[in-house]
């Protein structure tokens, strides 16, 4: 008798897309809304292949896996020579062909000729950039190519090839026949790992509650059109599925604008580096069982919205009736969502949690969920309850704004649980970053005052050049201080023992232990504890670099003080070059310690070209008194970014909502106006029906986020730690949207307000 | 008396057959035992004064709302235990409505609304604006098919309303203060174009009004006060 | 407006002589013209002659006799008729209207049928008008509005005065 459901909801279609001018507004805002979380919801299932593009770009490049020992048609001799240039990480690599057949790494289709190199296009730019001076000096080659897009890990990457020369038999080179490597590298450390699947529930709620707030936009006037439709015989299943198709026409639409949004966007993607993290947009592939389920979800989530919001309502052929707003808000179920999300945390208090598990992964994810969704749920019921208790007095903005919220509390909860959620969201995650960082900032024991930066040659040196490369070093401009060191490894005979052996003049000696006397043919063996293996013996035999050679008898036991760069030597032979003639003229290895004068900013550039002359091999670092685990760093000011960018999008949902009530009580604005109503009044009065149940969200959106964050952080069995800044700049970015809304919502409501506004019809 | 007018034989069956309707809204009762019977092709005048119950009783009538006892037939349709979908499916087909106002979508232009009840039906679009065209045609409403109900006067969104509810050649039309909104002149108008139009096809009207001069349309008038239909028969009964 | 049956509607809340039955008419309806004693005794010398009304007793005092008249059963049904026979839908009738409203409520009868009775009669004529007018030209169509708008002043008035019954009749009967 009644047409069957398809051609219902392809009515609903036809519907939602014939609504003039107004309705096409209210439909392209419901699209839009809906297609910014679509973008956002594809570029996150994009992050899976984004990584694993990435990881595969990579892992062809591998090259420290392999270290022939014959030379061969098809073997290439590779030397390691990065390089940081004003704190942009240059990826370089030496690559001296040994035949014909020599692997070329990905990226290149020719090695490079002699004094050629091949660079990245960011590399590119930052050599041809003016202030490069020192780079271009360092890395005198010839730029004789690009490397290609799958050579590198991102666009932004700094990255050169060049052509190396007599690197054979240099410790620190490989020889190699092939790059990449078959197997995949270490994941994530579990912490972060936790860290990112939170983030993504966080980041990905709010779009959710966003994506549920845009289905609802203009529900007032849906609403009196199904009535119409009801008077002319659909009965409530039918108007039902009008309603869901109404929300169909915008969840598609939306769907489609999200991906032409997602498809534009992603073609800027690859200008941007964040966390010395660069992706191609050719990359940025959705996934395609997540885009399905994005596809599949998205408009399912409005029709099941929209459903949702008519279960609330009766469509009645004379009217709509609201069933809900009859008597009180009941609390008990508002809060089974969180109390479900603490008890699927609560087992992991415990302890430490298996991070590593998947099961795990599922129920923490899952609690945060539940969490997050109590303060959807929770809001409203706080809302009313407070709002109850207000009273008309005070202004007469004031008593406009309450009066307006007690009516209908649950659509301004509606409005302001976006922003709660992703506070909340954001907070936790704060929260919980902080907390981790404040644990992977560990002391590395440095002295800085004795050396800034240190300064290493694998590659060997007799000890005599070694003292004319630290001359170098001491006349390089802005070095006040050098102390050099040539190790190696004395080698146990007869045993699988190494120890570190030193030789030094006696000033560089007392840099590495506490040594009260000493003249040139000395030597010293540095106590060890108990922890270490057997220290090495006076008269032992040991081979260093391939010479068998005698720990003199004479050899005092010291004890070794910290170097300045936080290690120490234990059980190591120290020896002056005269102790160990033979071994003084061995390749050893070359380890500076370089004290700057802080007054020249270029110091580190100028011992790093100092470097590249007396080896590209050479490799310079600096000493950091804490070592941080940067990432974080990066992950707060990622996350940071995150919360604005959401809470933008929410305020775009926000405005299109004010301003369809604004149009909604056209009239009675302008009744009022005419009355005589200041227009400041009724501005202020829509600041404040915003302003209030913001304020009532973003307190528990603090409380819960904060008490979610920590929560994570005890699972961790990481001491509880709360970043107050982030936490103020977080709620007041919350804040600060209300404003900025009803800001930008003014014009329409001026323009409401105007006499000529009293016309209908 | 000069005349009588043509009036449907009272020997037919009745269409709709109501009896002893009772509904109470919370403390108010609405409908205190009202007995009506509407034959094909008759035009009924529901009049009262405001509250008397006459709307309620236009409502329980058109399936709409649902009394709380007595009995209510459509032809042979039992409507006090009719389901919200048997009810509504009569709506569609059987019967037209006109309002005072509202009753228009005002998002689709007054051809599409006129269509609507035939593309519910599950009629093909273009045969539904077919027929919603020459319905438009009939009530002298053809120029404003494109327009948006907003954008026409009140007498002709009134007529493109009738236009509506005779779309689907329902059997009743539930007309409720059809012309409230109009002035004399457009009341008068739509009142004639809407009894010409049922006259030919033979469609029973129940018709809600306050108005004397809209209830003169019909062709016997039944009276609500407090809920209960007074009649005009003798004095001592 | 008919005296003759008014006199008789108020016999019919017991025997009164024609000096009362005068007050009462006075009281009741004589706003603006009081009853001559000649006309209520013609009057009710006719009813008698038609045996609608009867001498219930007769009193000799001082003066000149008085009869006290009581209305007979013909009287009672005549009376009923009457009231329960609209009038012919006219102009400015509501006098007679307002007379009859007043008898039914002083009689006990249900004042509201006789609006009742009195609005199907008027909305008969309006029909009739109605139909005219759509199926006349002009000149009918302006002639016809103009009867149909004073009925439809009648019918207010006849929906009113429905509304305000209680109120009335309360006062009639103080």
């Amino acid at each position: 008798m009644s047409p069957g459901r398809p051609r219902q909801l392809a009515f609903g279609v036809w519907l939602a897309f014939r609504g003039g001018v107004t309705g096409w507004t209210r439909l392209a805002l419901t699209a839009t809304a809906v297609g910014l979380g679509v973008a956002f919801l594809l570029l996150a299932a994009s992050v899976p292949n984004l990584l694993s593009a990435r990881d595969a770009r990579e892992s062809a490049r591998v090259d420290y896996l392999q270290d022939l020992d014959r030379r061969g048609d098809d073997t290439l001799l590779l030397g390691r020579v990065d390089t940081e240039f004003h704190g942009v990480a240059i990826r370089g690599r030496l690559l001296q062909p040994e035949g014909p057949a020599a692997p070329v790494p990905p990226g290149l289709t020719a090695l490079p000729g002699p004094g050629e190199m091949m660079v990245s296009p960011a590399l590119a730019e930052l050599l041809s950039a003016p202030g490069s001076e020192l780079l271009r000096a360092r890395l005198d080659y010839r730029v004789a190519g690009r490397i290609g897009d799958e050579g590198l890990s991102g666009p932004g990457e700094f990255a050169f090839y060049a052509a190396g020369d007599r690197l054979a038999g240099k410790s620190g080179v490989q020889r190699l026949n092939a790059f990449g490597e078959t197997g995949q590298g270490d994941g994530l450390n579990p912490r972060l790992m936790l860290l990112v699947v939170v983030a993504f529930v966080v980041l990905l709620a709010p779009v959710v509650i966003f994506l549920a707030a845009a289905v609802r936009f203009g529900g007032e006037s849906r609403d009196r059109r199904l009535a119409a439709l009801r008077l002319m015989g659909a009965d409530r299943r039918m108007t039902r599925w009008y309603a869901a198709g109404e929300a169909l026409a915008g969840g598609l639409l939306g769907l489609a604008i999200g991906t032409v949004l997602f498809l534009a966007g992603r073609r800027l993607i690859g200008r941007f580096t964040l966390w010395h993290i660069s992706v191609f947009p050719a990359d940025a592939r959705p996934s395609l069982p997540l885009t399905v389920t994005i596809a599949v979800a998205v408009p399912a989530l409005a029709v099941v919205v929209s459903l949702g919001v008519l279960r609330k309502v009766a469509v009645e052929p004379l009217g709509v009736v609201r069933r809900a707003g009859q008597g009180r808000r009941r609390l008990w179920w508002r809060l089974l969502l969180p109390i479900a999300g603490l008890a699927l945390l609560a087992p992991l208090f415990g302890g430490r949690a298996d991070t590593h598990g998947q099961l795990t992964q599922v129920q923490v994810g899952g609690g945060v969920v539940l969490l997050l969704a109590g303060v959807v749920t929770l809001l409203p019921w706080l809302v009313e309850a407070v709002v109850r208790r207000l009273g008309g007095g005070g202004g007469l903005s004031w008593q406009l704004a309450v009066r307006r919220i007690q009516m209908d509390s649950a659509s301004s909860a509606r409005l302001v649980s976006g922003v709660a959620v992703a506070v909340a969201g954001a907070i936790a995650l704060q929260t919980l970053v902080a907390g981790v960082r404040s644990v992977s900032v560990q002391d590395t024991g440095a002295d800085l005052s004795r050396a800034q930066v240190m300064a290493s040659l694998d590659e060997g040196v007799t000890f005599t050049e070694a003292k004319e490369i630290t001359a170098r070093f001491a006349a390089t401009p802005g070095v006040r201080s050098v102390t050099g060191n040539a190790t190696s490894i004395a080698l146990v005979a007869d045993a699988d023992q190494g120890m570190p052996f030193i030789m030094g003049t006696c000033a560089d000696l007392r840099e590495i232990a506490e040594i009260a006397r000493c003249r040139p043919g000395d030597a010293f063996i540095t106590i060890t504890t108990e922890d270490d293996p057997e220290p090495p013996r006076p008269g032992q035999r040991v081979v260093v670099e391939g010479t068998t050679w005698t720990i003199p008898a004479t050899a005092t036991p010291v004890k070794g003080e910290r170097s300045p760069d936080g290690g120490a030597w234990r059980g190591a032979i120290l020896v002056t070059p005269e102790a160990a003639a033979d071994l003084a003229a061995k390749p050893l290895r070359l380890l500076l310690y370089l004290g700057l004068d802080p007054s020249e900013p270029d110091a580190v550039e100028l011992v790093r070209n100092t470097a590249a002359e007396v080896s590209p091999l050479m490799r310079v670092y600096g000493i950091q008194e804490v070592q941080v685990d940067d990432r974080f760093a990066g992950i707060l000011r990622g996350i940071l970014v995150g919360t604005v960018a959401i809470l933008l999008l929410i305020g775009t949902s926000m405005l299109a909502t004010t301003l369809d009530q604004l149009r909604e009580r056209r009239a009675l604005l302008a009744t009022l106006t005419a009355f005589g109503v200041r227009r400041a009044v009724l501005t202020r009065a829509t600041l404040w029906q915003m302003a209030v149940p913001v304020a009532l969200g973003l307190v528990p959106a603090a409380l819960i986020g904060t008490g979610l964050g920590l929560a994570l952080l005890v699972m961790l069995g990481l001491p509880p730690h709360v970043g107050v800044a982030n936490l103020l700049l977080t709620v007041s970015a919350g804040a600060g949207l209300v404003t900025l809304v009803t800001l930008a919502s003014l014009p329409v409501q001026l323009r409401l307000m105007r006499p000529e506004g009293l016309r209908t019809e | 008396m000069t005349g009588e007018a043509p009036r449907p034989s009272t020997g037919q069956a009745p269409l709709l057959s109501a009896r002893d309707l009772r509904k109470t809204y919370g403390p108010t009762t609405a409908l205190d035992g009202v007995s009506l019977d509407v034959r094909p092709g008759e035009i009924v005048a529901v009049m009262g004064p405001s509250g008397s119950g006459k709307s309620t009783l236009m409502h329980c009538l058109a399936g709409i709302v649902r009394p709380d006892s007595g009995e209510l037939r459509y032809r042979d349709r039992d409507l006090i235990t009719a389901s919200d979908a048997e009810r509504s499916a009569l709506r569609r087909s059987e019967f037209g409505f006109v309002f005072q106002f509202g009753q228009l979508v005002p998002e689709l232009t007054c051809l599409e609304n006129v269509a609507l009840p035939l593309r519910m039906e599950g009629v093909r679009r273009k045969e539904a604006e077919r027929r919603a065209a020459h319905w438009l045609d009939r009530l002298d409403v053809s120029d404003v098919a494109g327009q948006r109900p907003g954008q026409v006067s009140g007498g002709q969104g009134q007529r493109v309303a009738v236009a509506r509810a005779l779309v689907t050649d329902p059997a009743v039309v539930f007309a409720d203060e059809p012309t409230g909104a109009l002035d004399s002149l457009n009341g008068e108008l739509v009142m004639r174009l809407l009894t010409e139009c049922v006259e030919q096809s033979e469609t029973a009207v129940v018709l809600v009004t306050h108005e004397p001069s809209v209830a003169a349309y019909s062709h016997r008038e039944v009276v609500v006060r407090d809920g209960r239909i007074r009649t005009s028969a003798g004095l001592s009964r | 407006m008919s005296v003759s049956h008014t006199l008789l509607a108020l016999l019919e809340r017991g025997p009164r002589h024609g000096y009362d039955l005068k007050q009462e008419f006075d009281a009741q309806f004589g706003q603006d013209r009081p009853l001559h004693y000649g006309q209520v005794y013609a009057t009710l010398a006719r009813l008698l002659k038609n045996g609608l009304v009867e001498v219930d007793a007769v009193e000799h005092g001082g003066g000149p006799e008085r009869k006290r008249y009581a209305i007979t059963a013909a009287g009672v049904s005549d009376v009923e008729g009457w009231l329960s026979r609209p009038e012919r839908p006219d102009l400015y009738l509501n006098s007679t209207l307002y007379t009859k409203v007043v008898l039914a409520l002083l009689t006990g009868r249900d004042a509201a049928t006789i609006l009742d009775v009195q609005r199907a009669a008027h909305l008969d004529l309006m029909r009739e008008l109605t139909r005219r007018k759509t199926r006349g030209d002009l000149a009918d169509a302006l002639i016809c509005d103009h009867a149909i708008f004073h009925l439809e002043a009648d019918l207010r008035w006849l929906e009113l005065t429905g509304s305000r019954l209680d109120r009335l009749a309360d006062e009639v009967r103080r």
